[in-house]
């Protein structure tokens, strides 16, 4: 039964962790925005989540890094490193001279966006667990 | 917990942009300074930035930090004064190699720089806030 309650919440909280993880490389992206040859990334948010919740194919287009594990006695290094993702560079637009491929415009608006669906999620989550409770209590 | 990282990511360009700023602010102050400590004539300090890991950053999300502060390998500029007593034989003072115009364009880029990774902090903040509040 708890296994159900949790399965029951699986989705979104898969969607807030990739938005949180996406929120995170969006920052980095700003943060090195006047970094020499540091190149912008970013992850396709509907590939990952399809891929970490398996309602689709598309695990093919990931390749998550893993630490060979030839031995019985070896640890596999993939311990609390999120949910795999795919990053991709950007495609620049206006690059510049030094190598760097932030825009810092597009970063900006991406970076609200994320902010806002991960506020959504929060809102979906929210709503679920109420839910619940309201099952749980009867009243 | 990766908003945690974000913070990290959006403060370690928030150090290297305000050391970015105190270059400038050495650089604007020495403009006119016809000798420094050491007898030499000041010359222009920039900073290079540099991409790093980030420890614990789930995406390989980097930081940015100051790999070194470069002095403008540019000659000083000399100005004919023959009455100013750190004049050669010839008349002419060093002056430092600082260019004003350049210098408030990296600072208002810096400046500008801040203020995103400020917001970048503020908005990870408010969500951190709201996830804390989950469920109530």
């Amino acid at each position: 039964m708890i296994s159900r309650l949790g399965d029951e919440l699986r989705f979104n909280a898969q969607s807030l962790e990739l938005r949180a993880q996406r929120q995170e490389v969006l920052s980095a992206n700003l943060a090195n925005a006047e970094t020499p040859n540091y190149k912008a990334q970013d992850f396709s948010f509907g590939a990952a989540l399809r891929a970490a919740t398996g309602t689709a194919g598309a695990d093919a287009m990931l390749g998550p890094v893993k630490l060979a594990t030839t031995h019985a006695g070896h640890i596999a290094g993939d311990a609390n490193a999120g949910i795999p993702v795919a990053l991709q560079y950007r495609t620049p637009t206006q690059a510049s001279i030094d190598g760097n491929t932030v825009d810092p415009d597009l970063e900006r608006t991406q970076f609200a966006d994320n902010a806002l669906r991960y506020d959504a999620s929060l809102r979906m989550l929210n709503g679920q667990i109420q839910t619940l409770q309201r099952a749980i209590q009867g009243n | 917990m990766s908003l945690n990282k974000a913070f990290e990511i959006a403060g370690s360009a928030l150090t290297a942009n305000s050391q970015r700023l105190n270059a400038v602010a050495s650089n604007m102050a020495n403009a006119e300074s016809v000798s420094g400590p050491d007898g030499e004539v000041y010359r222009a300090r920039k900073v290079v930035f540099e991409a790093y890991m980030v420890p614990g950053a789930t995406n390989g999300g980097q930081g940015v930090r100051v790999k070194q502060v470069v002095t403008d390998p540019a000659p000083p500029k000399r100005i004919y004064e023959p009455q100013h007593p750190m004049a050669d034989g010839e008349g002419y003072i060093s002056m430092p190699n600082v260019e004003i115009v350049d210098e408030m364009v990296d600072m208002i880029a810096a400046s500008r720089a801040y203020q995103t990774n400020v917001e970048v902090m503020n908005t990870a903040k408010t969500l951190m806030q709201k996830t804390l509040s989950l469920g109530s």
